[in-house]
This record gives structure tokens, sequence and C-alpha cells, in this order.
């Protein structure tokens, strides 16, 4: 063993039975990073804030609220009214969910910007994706909870859809529900579940950094570090550039908590849930309108599904579907004008998503659909043979053109 | 200062992204349904630093009292909530004591007795199908969270309690309903609340339509938010604190990556 680097007879004696701190030093403080990382490589660390936020003041949350058809609205409205400072938590926790997927959706298209999920980072991607999913099944059984009309029509039209599957469908359905309806007994399985995923979603982040750690952040210029002066420890300079981010990212997300509390969410759901009344329109939490979208555009109840979740789906092999070994799109100049196509053809979506499935929104969901799976499907397998991409510096903190980003980038160029 | 860090990229690109998460977010709230146009009122209440005016909720009180309370409830405020706009225990007891609960007593019968402050409002009836059967099959919703279960909730329901108008020609209206020109469809199953003086403002104002709901909405909307207040007077420090905190950070931030910037 080499001498220990702790001064603290305690850390000490624990470490060298127990190495966390050389593990937390070593991950946490000496962790080589890429000295050129830009503010986007700020969303993971918030992505992880605003997780721990969740579920800590959903833990707090869940102390006061009652899983009954009969109570929980009125639960809800407990807590807003008679908990000290009950609203302040369950609006960080209601306004939290929001933010939680702004910084996860910013973190996701910077991936897709910089190429962060090409070789050799697929597993990183694939457990983030996974990450995403568990997010929306969460986020999806959480909006039930406070028991408000959107609440309860939210849940009938989404677990309905499973009832498009063939020959099991209904009996799926009647088994999601644990009855013949949305009730008790699904209220019940849901605050059950949205209280267990999180821990969930915090092991697969538990593997998502492992799997990070193991080449270490992507970067802007997509090539890889070729040496230790292309890197610079993570502490203090990303801890201080993360506390920067963190302080800005609170800033805004303060700002909906004590300012615009209910912006983000619906009126109906201050309506206490009623199977006989429907809403004129039940559209779901902002977060999943692109995906709702996709799901109306489909005239097949079956499709609609079946392109809903093709639509996460493609993500899953998206290192595999993109062909070109070049990650940034700053070498990428055909692409980089697709990347923001595609992240308008989402908002887009998103748009298309709260409107009625009627008229000129019904063609238009139908357009932007197709291209989303055209620019998963076909634009990324095939765009590497038409498009000619820039050259690549020589490395990070050279920035002499003339480089190659990997032996694989140099060996796709050679081909042409 | 390394070429492709590509800053001022950066900056534009998170711009971009900004204004297009704005752009997404109104679009959404504006999204669903037509729109009728509200009168838009300038609410003691609105903006961040707004706040409630006490004589104006204590006059909605009086309103929701003599006109709103014969039918609709506000089950989830407690008699002792009133503290919050201004009246004294003493009041808030006798305002209470003049409605009745059903209590059990000793010898398991049931019995009435005055409300007390810890009480919640009482409903003035006892349940929905009551409620439905004497407003000839329309349930006057309850009053607790109305302003924000209604989009732009306090100008509609300004709106609409002064929204009752002649009829338009043309326009027919069956038997139990109403013409109002705010309400979605026109036809309403309320029949128009406010009347010149219908209540007696002990402080002299002036009880016209107009008054009344501007009262009434002004108590309603701190019966669904009351928290609003305290809400906003802790957002100002929260605020200013993490914008002392960000503005420390960051300059902390450019003098530790000052050497790396140079190289």
């Amino acid at each position: 063993m080499s001498k220990s680097k702790f001064k603290n007879p305690v850390v000490k004696w624990i470490d060298h039975r127990l190495p966390v701190f050389s593990f937390m030093d070593h991950e946490l403080n000496h962790y080589p990073t890429p000295k050129n990382l830009n503010y986007f490589w700020n969303f993971g660390s918030l992505a992880g804030f605003a997780l721990v936020t969740m579920i800590v003041t959903g833990i707090v949350l869940s102390m006061n609220y009652t899983a009954h058809v009969d109570y929980a609205f009125d639960s809800v409205e407990r807590i807003m009214r008679d908990v000290n400072h009950g609203w302040l938590i369950r609006y960080i926790h209601m306004n939290g969910a929001s933010f939680f997927f702004i910084v996860v959706y910013i973190h996701i298209f910077r991936g897709l910007y910089y190429g962060s999920y090409k070789a050799p980072r697929e597993l990183l991607w694939i457990l983030g994706v996974l990450i995403l999913l568990l997010m929306m099944a969460t986020a999806f059984m959480g909006y039930v909870l406070p028991w408000g009309q959107m609440s309860f029509w939210g849940a009938t039209v989404i677990t309905n859809l499973f009832s498009a599957i063939p020959l099991v469908g209904e009996s799926i359905v009647t088994w999601l529900w644990g009855g013949f309806s949305v009730d008790n007994s699904t209220l019940n399985r849901f605050f059950s579940l949205h209280f267990v995923l999180p821990f969930v979603i915090v092991g697969v982040v538990i593997l998502h950094l492992v799997a990070l750690h193991r080449f270490g952040s992507n970067n802007p210029i997509g090539i890889d570090v070729k040496g230790t002066q292309d890197t610079i420890p993570f502490s203090p300079y990303y801890t201080i550039k993360d506390l920067f981010g963190l302080s800005v990212f609170l800033s805004f997300f303060a700002a909906a908590v004590f300012f615009f509390p209910n912006f983000m969410g619906h009126p109906d759901n201050y309506i206490e849930a009623n199977p006989m009344v429907t809403p004129a329109h039940i559209v779901p939490e902002w977060y999943f309108l692109p995906f709702y979208a996709i799901l109306r555009a489909i005239p097949d109840k079956l499709g609609g599904v079946l392109f809903m979740f093709g639509a996460i789906a493609v993500l899953f092999i998206l290192p595999w579907l993109d062909r070109s070994s070049v990650r940034s799109s700053q070498f990428r100049p055909i692409y980089k004008i697709f990347f923001w196509v595609l992240l308008l053809d989402c908002i887009l979506l998103g748009y298309l998503g709260a409107m009625p499935a009627e008229g000129i929104y019904v063609i238009l969901s139908r357009v932007a659909t197709a291209y989303y799976f055209f620019h998963f499907l076909i634009l990324f397998p095939l765009l590497p043979y038409i498009e000619k991409t820039k050259p690549l510096p020589l490395s990070i903190s050279e920035p002499i053109l003339g480089g190659s980003a990997t032996a694989s980038a140099f060996a796709t160029r050679e081909k042409k | 200062m390394v070429k492709y860090s590509s800053k001022f990229f950066s900056n534009n690109i998170l711009k971009i992204f900004i204004s297009f998460i704005l752009i997404g977010y109104s679009s959404v709230s504006f999204g669903a349904g037509e729109k009728i146009n509200y009168p838009q009122l300038n609410w003691s209440f609105s903006g961040i630093l707004g706040t409630f005016d006490r004589a104006s909720q204590q006059r909605g009180l009086q309103v929701y009292k003599e006109v709103c309370s014969g039918c609709h409830g506000m089950r989830l405020l407690a008699y002792r909530n009133l503290k919050a706009i201004g009246y004294n225990e003493d009041e808030i007891k006798a305002f209470a004591s003049e409605n009745s609960v059903n209590t059990i007593n000793d010898d398991g019968e049931v019995v009435e007795r005055p409300a007390r402050p810890s009480d919640k409002f009482v409903s003035p009836y006892p349940n929905d199908k009551a409620a439905r059967a004497a407003n000839g099959g329309a349930y006057p919703p309850d009053l607790s969270l109305i302003v924000k279960a209604r989009p732009d909730g306090a100008n509609y329901l300004h709106a609409l309690l002064t929204g009752y108008t002649d009829v338009p020609t043309g326009q027919k209206v069956p038997d139990g309903m109403y013409y109002n020109k705010y309400y979605s469809g026109n036809l309403i199953g309320m029949p128009q609340p406010l009347y010149d003086d219908g209540v007696e403002y002990a402080d002299g104002t002036k009880a016209t339509p107009d008054q009344m709901a501007k009262d009434v909405t002004a108590f309603l909307a701190w019966a669904s938010e009351p928290e609003m207040e305290d809400r906003k007077r802790l957002g100002i420090s929260v605020m200013l604190f993490l914008l002392l905190l960000s503005a420390l950070s960051y300059f902390a931030m450019k003098q530790i990556w000052a050497p790396i910037k140079k190289q």
C-alpha cells in the first residue's frame, strides 16, 4: 500500500480497510476531465441534483399523503394549507418534475449534438435512455396521486393504451388497474410504484456514472483525450463550475416555485377526480406532449402506441444507427443543420400534443412524426455516406487542424 | 485560449434553447380550447410583489356569506383560517357559531352543536346529490379552489359574475338556464347572483355588482392560495440569496479557471 493521502487518523484507518475515501478522492476529486467542456456539460450534475430533490421532497410529502380515492385530493390540500411549509415542499416537488425533465431533455440533446452516444459510450447512453423511460413512468404515476381531474383522466387514457395489444390487451388493462376501471386499487399501486421507482432510478444513475467514469466525459470537439495535457482534475475546476450552474438553475427553479407555481400545471387538476365528468381536453403534462402527439398522429390505436414507444426505442439503438464516427456536430456541417431540425420537430410535436386532434393539427402531427422517424432511421445511417466532415484538430489542447478523432474516424474517411 | 471551446457558439445555442423552452411553454398554456376573452383586471394580488387587499377580502367574505353560501360550499377552508384576512379570535368564534354541525354525543345520538373555529366551513347541502336536487340538476361547485381550478381564474370569476346581459335575439334560453356572455356555451345554471346593493357593506363602499364581484374574487383568490403572501415574501429572499450565490460562484469560477484559460 502506498502512503495514505489522508491525514485524519480515523479516515486513514477506515480507508485502509474500506477504501471509500480513496474511491471518492479518485472519482470526485482527481477524476481527470477534458478541459474544454462548455456549459452544456452542467446538465448531468443538475439532473442528479433534481433527482435528489425529488426524492427528499417526495419522502416528506408521502408522510402526509393518503393514497385513497376519498382522501387523496383532500390530503394534498391539507399539505398545501395546514402542514408547515407543506405548500413549499409540494410546489418544489410539482415544479421539480418539470425542471427535472427540462434538464434531462437538454442533457439528451447535448448528447445528440456532440455525439456523446458513440463508441465507447454506447452503454452509457443506453443507461441514460433507460433512466428517461423510468422517469416517464414515475412522473406519470406521480401525476395521478393528487387525484384531480387530469390525474384521473390522464391515468384512464394512458392505461387504456395497453388495451391496443391484440388478444390480451383488455386483460392487461384490468391487471394494471387491479379492477375494471381506474379506482382505489389503481391509486394504491401507483403510489407504491411512484415511491419505489425513484430508487430504481438511483441504481441506474449509479451504473450511468460507472459507465461515464470508465472513459470520462465526451467534450465539445468530440475527440478522445490524448493525455494529461488535455485534462484537468474534476475538483476544483468542475466542482466550482457545477456550483455556478446549480445557482443559476436554482434561480430559475425558485422563480417558478415561488412566483408561478401553477404555470406548468393544469387548472383542472385542482378539481377533484370525478369519473362521471370528462374534461373537455385531456392533456398530459408538457413533458409528454411530443409523445402524445405521435400517439395521436397514427390513425390506428395499436399503431399509435407502437410508434409512441418506438420514439423511445430508436434512442436505445441510436449508437448503431449513427454510422458516422465523427462525434461532434462542429465537424459535421450537414448533421448540424438536421440536429436543429430535429429539435424544432420535437418542439413542434410538443405544441401539437397540446392542440386538439383535428384539422391542420393532425396533418402537421403526421408530418412531424414522419420526420422524427426519418431522422433516426434513415438520416442517421445514411448521412455519413454523403456528408464530408471537416478536418479534426490534433488534440484538445492543440488547436491544430488535420488530426483525426479516433482510428475509426480516420478509417471512415479512408473508405471514401 | 482553446480555439474549439466555441464559447460564442455555445452562448448562442443556450439563448436559442431558452427561447424555445419559453415558446414551448406559452404554446402549451394557451393551447387548449377556444378562448373567450375576459376583461383583464389589475388585481392587487397579481404580480410577484402583489398582496391581498384586506378590506376587499373582508367585503368578499360578506358577499360569499350573504350571497354565494346559499348554494356553494367552501369545504377546504376552516373558520380559523379567517385570521389571515384580519379577523380576531372572538370575531371568528362568533362567525363560526352562526353555523351548526352534527356530532355524536356520549349517548351515541346525533346532535347539533354550534360550529367552532376549528371546523371547516359548513356546506349548504349535506351531499352532492342534495345539492343537485335543489338546483335543477346543476351542481354548484365548491369554491375553495375555484380561482386555481379555472384558467385565468380571477378574471374569469369576475367576468362570469358580471356577465349576465340581455339575451341576444335568436338565442333560446331553456327553463332553469340563464344567459351569460362569459360562460362557455353561454347558458349557465346559476341565476344572476349580484344586484345593486345586494349586500350592505359595513365600510360604506357602494355595493355595485362589479364591486361585489371584485371583492368576492379577492376573497376566493385567497381561499385558493392562502399561502400566497408568505410564498412571495419568502421567494424574494430566496431569489436575492440565489442571485448573490450565482454572482459569487461565477467570480470564484473565473478566478479558479484563470490559469487554465491562460494556457
